[in-house]
Formats: structure tokens, C-alpha cells, sequence
């Protein structure tokens, strides 16, 4: 029964099935393994030892019902949700349970899990490196299998840098495909709620659960494809590297496992095709432009006096948010900033759309690096916005983004990111299921 | 006095829809216990999402139409930002750049057209209540639908700006999608008001750069007497050379003055930007909307005038009365005289509660012959005078309008045989002589 936790979401639920255990030895197998290994992680900050359906963990952002929802901020320690996030009452509806709510930065503000005012999570491949952030704590909880899948939201790379960083399967699906309603905003415009898995089949089966129309999300829509076309290899595939992923900044030794995923998705016969994405230099200076103003006004809700405790509680990340969000947004400053940064992300979406008239997804590097070490990079916030480079591109563009396990580099994993069209996580989703298959770094796992 | 106003009209009405603007609370708060309509999203609690109401933009645009505004096929929403206790959100979902509405006008009987500027579409805050050194507030009326009318600043006298306020507040009413009641704060008015230098017709027109805010005002009434006020105080200060600068004021009917309220209006930066929530409302075949709307009064006076050949000033009697449908229903029958019809439904000489047959019957009856003998009518007569001696006072003292009511009692006591002039006329005598 010791590998009980080490199932990835539908091998449990066909264990389950065929009676190879019942629910009871599933949960108290998952919270043994949670409590062994929450104090050296610090990936989980409430835990309901009522769990008894399929134990997932949820980022500390998803609103849950009567369980405390911090999104890693004392602002709102101790606040219980009157209601479910839709995404949670729908895997409600599907058997699973919250067995914890995930650590992650403050308000989502970050990529390292270092922004949390509840401790920094650790990297389960090595404690004393981060494992990337916004949804640290869902990512390093599914690496270290205290759960059998997670939740995270992606804004500008929050589910798909931190399963780079910690070796696992993290899909940021389209914007408008997973209903928002219940999850506590950073940038309205571009939250992707989404799931961090043990492999990529996982990942479809959880964002066939979450997909669709609620009738509380006004940006969510119905127009997706879902097949269950496994595919047996990538023949007829057209896979675009864009050269503006490959360029300066990008550490060697990461770069050396990308290329050589991607010689495997040629081997697999997928063509491989050149592609640019001319304004990618811009993409970080217009995402945080635009994910600051709105964070700054989606904010504005905790005042103290419905719920919550009072604005001086704010970490030092939000508080700097919060100012970059409202100067952007004031008079005199509105049309050269945030006017300007709304313009910016529409070439950068027309980029993409040029780019997949060549190819049908684009592949490269999720993180410029690996994990680096805890506190390296806290007092530099501008280092630490670059390392989104690869992934904020494809949140402007509201498009989605698969990571998939690729290598490692000195112990530490490294993230093959596949780019998708709009609505079309079908297709990545199929790429990341035949390389994954095709290769063994779903086997390898922390030792912990 | 060498100046003449500048008033430009800010008007909020409440939408009568069933549900709130962004969620499925009702929207029916007033009286109601404190807190009992909320929801996550009217409340602002973290992570709900607004969902636009379908009726209250329909009724938005329907207002829009009534005062001949251009429908935008592509507004949409923005976020005003500002920290308020009675704003769950820290923001106000509202419009700015592109509105619903906007380039309308409508006539007043004299005077200028009255250029509107814009008919948009926005939620409602909570209410605050000081019982003492507290505050509470109640978010039962946070979410509720609110259309914003603004005016140019084109009224030229308070006369103008009563009217104009008195016939908005009927044609929402005709409209159906408000009951506009200022005292439930159901209709809100705000004047901006200012004063300038009469000019020679030929000197180019000259908008005074300051502009007083009239808010916090409840009745019409009070309306015309704070704009009063307000000119005449406008026109002393600069006489006395004093300059004038943007304020907010408010109306004191116990003093019968204006008086500063909050000054932050000017400060306030709103950094409005579009809602990333919602959807761009996008409105194709706006027309649509202008088939489902009821004809509003002035249109539905015309058209009777023309179609029956009654008079004007009967029509809209009838259309206040709420029996123009019924008299249509009797003039189908093309043998009714339609200005004894009319006479007779709005002089209550026949009870308009009758039906449609009945009431013709006795239409026919006061027409032809009467039932009831002279001697009768003369014993009905004086017993009606017998009966009411107040009444019958107060048509001696000279007021001439009590005998329609003795009239009436006559049919009453004769249930309803009697023919109405004759009647009229044995009274007069009988009066007369007693």
C-alpha cells in the first residue's frame, strides 16, 4: 500500500474502482504522507482531516467553503468563505475532496512562493531551493505526492513556472475555458485557474471537470473541443520554436534538455519550423503594467470592515503592486501606461496568430533557469519578474500553455513548455501525452 | 439682475427589474430588513464575479430612446475607483468613455431643446445609517440598477428645469421601468448650477468656468426653491467681485439656503478603466427595443385627438384617468359619439367600472329618454338638497364646482335613470328658489 500516493488521478480513480483500496485508505495514506513532509515543505497551510474523497489540494486562492482561504496573506488570516469557488464544487461533483489548501505567494503576487506571509515553500528536489511560484505550494505538494492531483491559477505563469521548477505537469488553460467565480483575483484579465498533475493525462481529465459555462463568469465560454483522440505520435505536427525564447538570459544547461525534447518530438514526427514572436522584449514590462492596475483595483475590496483585517497587513510585493497598479491607472498617466501596455498585449496576441499560420503549437523553454536558491532573488523584484519571460507572452495572448517534465539539470527539473491556440489545449495536451509516454521522467520522483 | 443661469440636470432612477444588476439578488429593498438581499457579489466578498442584468440594459436603452438618444452597438462597463464604506468593492461598476446612450434631446413646450448628453447604465451602493456615534450600513440596495441621465447645460430658467424633471419622471413611469418615486429615492435629482453675464446676442456664448453641485434633494419643490436661491446668492457673490469655484451644496428647507457639503468631488481622481469582468455590451438591432416600448404620453395624446376628434385637454384626463384603453374598447362600436363617451367616462356620469356593453347601454339611456318622471326627479331632487346642506352652502357661498357633485348625488338617489341635464337643470332651479 506504500505506493498508494505515488498514483497519478485516474490510476487512483481505476484502482478505486477495481477495490484495490478503499477511499478511507486512500486519505489516511495521502494526510500520513501530508504531515510527514508539510513541516520541512511548507506546502499546505489549512488541512481537513475530513477528506474522504479523491484528496486533491487546492491554491489558498479558490474560495472554500467554511475552510480558511488566506490567499498567503495575514490580510485575510482566519477568513472562512460563505461559498465554493465554481472550479471546487465542481470536482465536488466529481468525488474529489480538499484535503488542503496549497501555500503560495500573497495574492499570487510572485514566482518563487517566497512572497507568502506564512514561510516560503521548499522545493521538494532540494529544500533549499525554491519551487517557483505563484502556486508553490500545489506544485511542490503533487511533486512530493501529499495529494493525488492540485490546483493553481496561472497569470502570467503561476501554474506552469512552478511545474517546471518542481518536475511536474501544469496546463494553464485558455482564458474564458475555467470559470473564475470564487477565486481570489490578481488580474482579472488574465487568472487561468488550472491543474498541477503527476502526468499530462491527469491534467485533461481535471480540466474536463472544470471546463464550461457557470452562469457567473461572464468570460467563460462553451467553444472548446473535447476528444478523448489519443494520439500515437506527433506525424503531421508542426512544432514552431520561436528564436526569441532561445536568446540571452537563458541558462545553458536548461536550454541543453529543451533541445533535446524537442529532437525527440521530431524523432516522434512531429516537423520543426522556425517561428519569431517580434514583441516577446515587451511582454513582461506590458504584463505587469496591466496585471498591477487591475490587482490594484481588485484589491481595493479589503478595506477591514465586511471581512478581513486592515490594509496595513499587506506584504511588501502587494504593497508594491498596489502603488505601480494605481499610478498607472491615474490621470495624466492612464494613456501612456496602461493604455499603452493594452496595445502592447494586442501585438503581442497577433504575434501568436502570425506565428501559428506556420505551425500548430509552439515549444521551448517554460523557465530561462532552474530552481534557484531561497532568498537569491528577493531583494531584486526586477530580476525576479524576468524569470516569467517565456510564460507571460502567452497569458497576454489569453492563449493556452502546457508544462511537461524534460530533464534535469545538477538535480533539478526542467520544464518543456508547449503553447497552444486559443481552445485548442486538445492539441498540447496530445503532444505532452505521446512525449511524456515516449520518455521516463515521469518515474523519476524527490527523495524525500 | 445683469446675469442669466446656466443649469445643466444630472438625474438617477432607480430600475424597477426584478433582480439586481450584476447578480440574482431582488431588487426590491426599500423597507426591507437590513442585509437580507445580499449575495457574495453585491456584498464584494472575494473572488465573486458580476453577471450583467439582460432586463436592466433593455430598460437602460428604452429610456435612452425616449429622449431621442443614439444607442452605441459597443459600450461597455468601467470600474470608477474610490474607498467609500457603503462601495463592498472599492469600485463602482459603471460607465465612462462609451455609454449606452449618448446625443439625445427632447423639447419642452418653451423654451431651448434640451441637448442630453448621455443615458448610461450603473450599480447602486449600500446604505449608511448614524443611529448615534455608529455606522451601520445595509447592502440591501448595494447591486440595484441605476440609469444615469445628464444633461447639457441648456436650461435657462427653473421653470424649464421643473419641467423637464417633472415629464422625465412621467415618461419612465410610462415607460414602465421605474416607479420614480423621489421620496423612496427612487428618482434622484442633481442641478448644476451657474450664472453668466448677459451678453449682446452677438458676442460669442461665454460657459462660466466654475459650477455649483445641487445634490441631497428630495422633492421637486425643493428643487425650484434651491435653484432660486442659488442664482440669486451666484449673482450677489460676483457682484461683490468674489470668484466662484466648483462646490458641492446642499438644500436647508428649514432655512430656505444652500450650504457647502464634502468637498472631495474635485480631488477625486477615478482612474477609470474598462471592467475586465464583463463582456462589451454589444447591441445589434437596437429597434427592436423601440417596438417594445409603450407609447409614451404626448404620442398617445395625438394619436386620440386625431383618430376620435376629442379635444386635447379631454385625452390626457383620460390618459390619467387609466381609461384610454376602455374607451377604445366602447368606440369600436362606430354608432358611439366618442365626445359624449369621453364626457361621460371622465365626468363619472357613468361608472367607468361597468363593462363595455353596459356602460354603451347607458350611454344610450341618458341619450334617449329618461326613466324617471318630472315629479320624481323633482322629490330626488329636493331630497338630495335636503341632505347636504353643507354642500349645498358652499354652492351658495360661490363654489360653482359642488354641483356636479349634487349632480351626481341626483343620479345616485335616481341610480342613475335620470337624465344628467335635466337633472343639472332642476337643481339649479330648486337652488336657486330654496
Amino acid at each position: 500500500m506504500g505506493d498508494i500516493i505515488s498514483l497519478g488521478l485516474l490510476e487512483t480513480l481505476e484502482a478505486l474502482e477495481k477495490k484495490e483500496f478503499s477511499k478511507e485508505e486512500l486519505n489516511k495514506a495521502y494526510i500520513n504522507r501530508l504531515c510527514d513532509l508539510n513541516l520541512k515543505l511548507n506546502a499546505v497551510l489549512a488541512i481537513n482531516y475530513e477528506s474522504n474523497g479523491i484528496p486533491a489540494i487546492v491554491k489558498d486562492v479558490f474560495s472554500t467553503k467554511k475552510i480558511e482561504t488566506t490567499t498567503g496573506s495575514k490580510i485575510l488570516e482566519g477568513y472562512k468563505p460563505v461559498y465554493d469557488a465554481s472550479v471546487v464544487e465542481r470536482l465536488r461533483e466529481q468525488g474529489v475532496s480538499v484535503l488542503g489548501k496549497a501555500n503560495c505567494d500573497e495574492f499570487a503576487m510572485g514566482s518563487s512562493g517566497e512572497n507568502s506571509a506564512y514561510g516560503p515553500t521548499k522545493n521538494p528536489w532540494n529544500v533549499s531551493k525554491v519551487p517557483g511560484g505563484s502556486s508553490s505550494g500545489s506544485a511542490a505538494a503533487t511533486a512530493a505526492d501529499m495529494c493525488v492531483f492540485s490546483l493553481g491559477t496561472d497569470t502570467g505563469g503561476s501554474i506552469r513556472q512552478p511545474a517546471a521548477l518542481s518536475g511536474v505537469v501544469g496546463l494553464k488553460p485558455s482564458y474564458g475555458r475555467v470559470s473564475r467565480y470564487g477565486v481570489i483575483p490578481l488580474g482579472s484579465s488574465l487568472d487561468c485557474p488550472g491543474p498541477i498533475t503527476k502526468i499530462v493525462a491527469d491534467a485533461r481529465k481535471v480540466l474536463e471537470w472544470i471546463s464550461g459555462e457557470d452562469g457567473y463568469d461572464s468570460n467563460v465560454s462553451n467553444k472548446f473541443i473535447i476528444t478523448s483522440n489519443k494520439l500515437n505520435d506527433l506525424k503531421g505536427i508542426r512544432i514552431g520554436v520561436p528564436k526569441e525564447y532561445f536568446g540571452k538570459g537563458l541558462d545553458k544547461g536548461v536550454e541543453g534538455e529543451v533541445r533535446k525534447a524537442i529532437a525527440k518530438l521530431e524523432e516522434l514526427g512531429a516537423g520543426v519550423v522556425e517561428v519569431t514572436l517580434p514583441h516577446t522584449e515587451y511582454a513582461v514590462a506590458a504584463y505587469y503594467i496591466i496585471m498591477s492596475s487591475e490587482a490594484s483595483s481588485n484589491l481595493a475590496r479589503f478595506d477591514g470592515i465586511r471581512f478581513g483585517h486592515e490594509r496595513d497587513k499587506f506584504g511588501d510585493e502587494a504593497t508594491r503592486r498596489i502603488l505601480l497598479g494605481t499610478y498607472s491607472l491615474s490621470s495624466g498617466y492612464y494613456d501612456d501606461y496602461y493604455q499603452k501596455a493594452a496595445k502592447v498585449r494586442t501585438l503581442i496576441k497577433l504575434d501568436f496568430e502570425k506565428a501559428f499560420e506556420k505551425c500548430d503549437v509552439i515549444v521551448g523553454p517554460t523557465s530561462p533557469t532552474v530552481a534557484w536558491n531561497i532568498g537569491e532573488k528577493a531583494d531584486d523584484p526586477l530580476a525576479m519578474y524576468l524569470s516569467d519571460a517565456y510564460t507571460v507572452p502567452a497569458s497576454l495572448a489569453g492563449i493556452p500553455g502546457l508544462s511537461v517534465p524534460c530533464g534535469f539539470v545538477n538535480g533539478l527539473p526542467v520544464g518543456l513548455q508547449v503553447i497552444g491556440k486559443y481552445m485548442d489545449e486538445e492539441t498540447i495536451l496530445n503532444i505532452g501525452e505521446v512525449y511524456e509516454e515516449a520518455t521516463n521522467w515521469r518515474k523519476e520522483k524527490p527523495k524525500l | 439682475m445683469n446675469y442669466t443661469p446656466v443649469i445643466g440636470l444630472e438625474i438617477h432612477v432607480v430600475l424597477n427589474t426584478k433582480t439586481k444588476m450584476f447578480c440574482g439578488c431582488s431588487a426590491d429593498y426599500f423597507g426591507k430588513k437590513p442585509n437580507t438581499h445580499t449575495c457574495p457579489v453585491c456584498l464584494g466578498l472575494p473572488g465573486a464575479l458580476p453577471f450583467t442584468n439582460r432586463e436592466a440594459l433593455e430598460k437602460c436603452i428604452m429610456t435612452g430612446l425616449a429622449l431621442n438618444c443614439k444607442v452605441s452597438e459597443n459600450s461597455y462597463f468601467e470600474r470608477k475607483n474610490y474607498f467609500y464604506p457603503d462601495l463592498p468593492k472599492g469600485y463602482q461598476i459603471s460607465q465612462y468613455r462609451k455609454p449606452i446612450c449618448a446625443d439625445g434631446y427632447t423639447n419642452l413646450t418653451d423654451g431651448p431643446k434640451i441637448r442630453i448628453n448621455r443615458v448610461h447604465i450603473e450599480e447602486d451602493t449600500g446604505k449608511l445609517f448614524h443611529p448615534g456615534a455608529e455606522t451601520l450600513i445595509d447592502f440591501n440596495r448595494s447591486g440595484v440598477p441605476l440609469v444615469e441621465i445628464v444633461t447639457e447645460p441648456v436650461f435657462e430658467d427653473v421653470s424649464q428645469v421643473v419641467e423637464f424633471a417633472k415629464k422625465f419622471q412621467q415618461t419612465v413611469r410610462d415607460l414602465g421601468v421605474s416607479n420614480a418615486d423621489m421620496e423612496k429615492g427612487e428618482l434622484r435629482l442633481e442641478a448644476n448650477v451657474s450664472v453668466r453675464k448677459i451678453q449682446n446676442p452677438n458676442d460669442k456664448f461665454q460657459i462660466p468656468d466654475y459650477r455649483i453641485e445641487l445634490k441631497n434633494i428630495n422633492s421637486f419643490r425643493f428643487m425650484q426653491h434651491a435653484i432660486e436661491y442659488e442664482i440669486k446668492r451666484q449673482a450677489e457673490l460676483l457682484d461683490q467681485g468674489v470668484a466662484l469655484h466648483k462646490e458641492t451644496r446642499g438644500w436647508d428647507e428649514d432655512k430656505k439656503e444652500t450650504y457647502p457639503q464634502r468637498q472631495k468631488e474635485e480631488a477625486h481622481d477615478y482612474r477609470y478603466f474598462p471592467e475586465p469582468d464583463l463582456q462589451v455590451i454589444g447591441i445589434r438591432d437596437g429597434d427592436r427595443i423601440r417596438v417594445k416600448m409603450p407609447k409614451l404620453s404626448g404620442q398617445k395624446i395625438s394619436d386620440l385627438v386625431e383618430k376620435y376628434g376629442i379635444s386635447a385637454g379631454n385625452a390626457w384626463i383620460l390618459e390619467s384617468q387609466g381609461k384610454v384603453d376602455y374607451f377604445e374598447e366602447i368606440m369600436l362600436d362606430r354608432s358611439v359619439d366618442a365626445i359624449e363617451a369621453v364626457n361621460a367616462i371622465i365626468n363619472k356620469r357613468i361608472n367607468a367600472e361597468l363593462t363595455v356593453e353596459e356602460f354603451k347601454g347607458k350611454l344610450k339611456e341618458a341619450k334617449g329618454g329618461s326613466k324617471v318622471s318630472d315629479e320624481d326627479l323633482e322629490v330626488a331632487v329636493l331630497s338630495v338638497i335636503k341632505h347636504n346642506e353643507k354642500a349645498v352652502g358652499d354652492y351658495k357661498k360661490g363654489k360653482e364646482s359642488v354641483l356636479q357633485f349634487l349632480v351626481g348625488q341626483v343620479m345616485r338617489v335616481t341610480k342613475g335613470a335620470a337624465r344628467v341635464d335635466k337633472a343639472q337643470q332642476t337643481l339649479l332651479v330648486k337652488l336657486k328658489n330654496g
